[in-house]
């Protein structure tokens, strides 16, 4: 499905990728894991295409399909979906009229027309109960005031109602209570299916217990330095990244 | 707010307008220039009576003493008033006409604000080939406010049919001579609209002028008077949402609301005039005197939506002279390109416990500046005046301006005063999100402004605000790279 080859990004001529490889099945969860400031989030935005960041070599192509010439909001379309880290605020637009707003854009790229106001309000119902929103929560001016938690587990409710090909979980975990974590883990897990693929990007295990990766990568320096199963994620928390760290440097 | 599932349809579907009534004006055009004489003119053909032939030069004598006021923050050519004619003749339909003689780019704005076909013909001269539904909607509805009392009709024919209400009302809230365009429309006001409310009726319909100034293009130095009565309440829409190319450069026009004991008036405006091409040129000069008056316990509110015009001045204010009356003020101004708008209110408290509320939200987009003046004044007998004002600017890009003047006099010590503003920029992690979400960039500014502007889009009625939000959206295409 996501196919990376030998990508290599930066910002204002400073190279944060540095040739990234990796492959993504459908049906696979993949996780992310390694230090601040590895590069974890570039690679997340520039899958998704944000434009502050120059590919400067290498390629994202999802389905054999280049996506060089696609425009952020093309690649939504295509099905890439982002849990940001930081979600942005926007005032005095409420969570249901973004997400309707957003699904009706994605239909009219097909070529559909709106969806109907009922078939709306029953996508709503079932997402949110999904992931044990309070529907008032939905009339609230997105992101804004939200507290850590709120705005992950408002992401997660964004995933659920554009039901994307590909998504990527930026430390969605962060802020999150032990109740909230098992809620959102127990929400994309019920959206798994497949023919669709998870990234999770994390700094710890406690995520991953809940949602069971096929595959970890261990970004370092803008590089993948280590690929494993799941076990490489205990393996990390037990003995933190330094050992590899000091692998890379021999 | 709980969001209920009637609300989200509520959302979801687009309602007609409100119907309104139309003038027909059989006229020639006099010659270009201003002096007695024309006004004169004027006066005679309408056939008005000789008080309001003597009002009209009274102040057209007035007017010629003045000067035409500096102190906003606009620059522009001065109008030369020799230049224009002061009475023309609603245009006709014209029998060769089609709509394929239309700016295409008029034509794709109509179509995106969901104008219909009939209407779009009206809006160009182009003949209607069916009768269009809002001439028997029109009789029906005034069928309606008769059996009320209500009177809404054009005022030119007010001054025939209610001589005794206007003399009694007109230029007592905007006297004659209270400034350069004011003096000048009441010397050379050709049309506008006159409103009255009995005691204790409820008006029970939005009252427009939507369709006359489609019509007529009499929107050039228009003078609107609306009167509640004692107990009475109304909730009046001007203007319309879909884009006038009048070639008319200079708007002069004047508004008076009346608010008798426990009386409430509620103004819309929806003001979409020409603002000029891309590179500044052209566009219509819009300079407005909107005043109101509260008595005791009334209660008056402006809300408008300013996105048209290339220079915009124009500050609805209100009066408290009554005890516990409420003033309030929520104005989106809107300006991309090189418009100048310089907009916002004064709240006179002189009532007792007298309260004002102002919500602007300035848009600043392009190369364009955007300014925000109001004064909250609290004279010496308002015990108790309350007054809170907000206000907020958003700016696009790095090449346009946002302004606030607010001033405010107190004189008496128990008033109560709170001013908060803030400015902010649309960011591209913003817009990134939006994009990230399927959301294109236009539309995403659409949308974070809409936000922006929600606590006045709200004040609009359900209806003028669907239209309103598409207008903002038109109103800043191409105003990101
Ligand atoms: N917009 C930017 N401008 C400059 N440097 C950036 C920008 N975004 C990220 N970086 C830098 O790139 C590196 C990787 O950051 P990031 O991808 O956020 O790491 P992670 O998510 O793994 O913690 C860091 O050194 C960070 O400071
Ligand atoms: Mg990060």
């Amino acid at each position: 499905m996501l196919k990376i080859n030998d990508l290599h990004a930066s910002v204002d001529d400073k190279e944060i990728l540095r040739g990234i490889n990796l492959t993504v099945n459908a049906g696979e969860v993949h996780a992310i894991m390694g230090p601040n400031g590895s590069g974890k989030s570039t690679l997340a935005s520039v899958i998704a295409g944000k434009e502050e960041f120059e590919v400067t070599k290498g390629s994202v192509e999802l389905d054999g399909e280049d996506l060089e010439d696609d425009a952020p909001e093309e690649r939504a379309h295509k099905g890439i979906f982002l849990s940001f880290q930081y979600p942005v605020e926007i005032p005095g637009v409420s969570v249901t009229n973004f997400m309707k707003t957003a699904i009706n854009e994605s239909r009219k790229a097909r070529g559909l027309e709106d969806m109907p106001a009922n078939e709306m309000l029953k996508l709503i119902r079932e997402k949110s109960e999904l992931l044990e929103i309070d529907r008032k929560f939905l009339s609230r001016s997105l992101n804004e005031g939200f507290s850590g938690g709120e705005k992950k587990r408002n992401e997660i409710f964004q995933m659920a109602m554009l039901e994307p090909k590909l998504a990527i979980l930026d430390e969605t975990d962060s802020g999150l209570d032990i109740d909230a974590l098992r809620i959102v883990a127990n929400g994309v897990n019920k959206l798994k299916s497949k023919d669709n693929a998870v990234i999770v990007i994390t700094h710890y295990q406690r995520l991953l217990e809940h949602i069971v990766p096929d595959f970890v990568h261990v970004l370092h320096n803008g590089k993948i330095v280590k690929s494993g199963g799941k076990e490489l994620a205990h393996e990390l928390e037990e003995k933190g990244y330094d050992w590899l760290k000091q692998e890379q440097a021999v | 707010m709980a969001y209920t599932e009637e609300e989200l349809k509520k959302e979801l579907e687009t309602k007609e307008y409100e119907y309104g009534f139309y003038t027909d004006l059989k006229s020639d055009t006099l010659p270009k220039g201003l002096n007695e004489d024309i006004v004169v003119a004027i006066s005679k053909k309408k056939n008005e009576p000789q008080w309001m032939t003597d009002w009209r030069i009274d102040a057209f004598r007035a007017w010629q003493e003045m000067e035409e006021p500096e102190w906003a923050n606009v620059h522009y050519e001065k109008p030369d008033f020799q230049a224009i004619s002061y009475y023309s003749a609603p245009k006709k339909a014209d029998p060769n006409k089609t709509l394929n003689d239309v700016d295409p780019e008029l034509l794709e704005m109509y179509r995106k604000l969901g104008i219909s076909v009939d209407e779009q013909k009206k809006l160009q001269n182009v003949a209607v080939d069916i009768v269009v539904d809002s001439v028997s909607v029109a009789t029906t509805f005034q069928k309606t406010l008769a059996e009320k009392g209500i009177i809404f009709m054009p005022i030119s024919e007010a001054i025939q049919k209610h001589p005794d209400l206007v003399k009694k009302y007109m230029g007592t809230i905007v006297p004659k001579k209270d400034n350069f365009y004011a003096a000048l429309n009441s010397a050379v006001f050709t049309d506008g609209s006159f409103c009255y409310i009995p005691k204790g009726v409820r008006c029970p319909m939005e009252l427009s002028t939507y369709f006359r100034i489609n019509e007529g293009g009499t929107g050039q130095f228009e003078r609107t008077l609306v009167v509640a009565d004692k107990g009475s309440y109304v909730s009046y829409l001007e203007g319309c949402t879909a884009p006038s190319r009048d070639e008319n450069q200079l708007h002069a026009a004047v508004v008076e609301l009346i608010a008798l004991d426990d009386a409430e008036i509620k103004y819309s405006t929806v003001q979409n005039w020409y603002p000029g091409n891309k590179e500044g040129k052209g566009g219509v000069y819009n300079f407005v005197t909107k005043r109101g008056l509260c008595e005791n316990n009334a209660k008056i509110s402006w809300t408008q939506v300013e996105t048209g015009s290339a220079v915009t001045w124009k500050y609805p204010s209100c009066i408290l002279k009554g005890d516990n009356s409420i003033g309030e003020f929520y104005s989106i101004a809107v300006t991309n390109n090189y418009q100048q708008a310089d907009t916002g209110t004064k709240m006179v408290h002189l009532g007792k416990n007298t309260r004002s509320t102002i919500i602007s939200k300035g848009i600043s987009a392009g190369k364009s500046q955007n300014s925000y003046r109001g004064l909250v004044q609290i004279n010496s007998r308002a015990e108790n005046a309350r007054n809170f004002s907000q206000c907020d600017s958003l700016l696009m890009g790095n090449e346009c301006g946002a302004h606030t003047f607010p001033y405010i006099e107190v004189k008496n010590k128990t008033a109560q005063i709170e001013h908060e503003a803030t400015t902010s920029k649309i960011g591209e992690d913003q817009i990134f999100y939006c994009n990230q979400r399927g959301i294109e960039t236009e539309k995403a500014i659409a949308l974070i402004v809409n936000g922006f502007s929600k606590e006045v889009l709200n004040k609009l009625p359900m209806e003028f605000a669907v239209e309103a939000q598409k207008l903002l959206e038109i109103s800043l295409e191409g105003s990101v790279g």
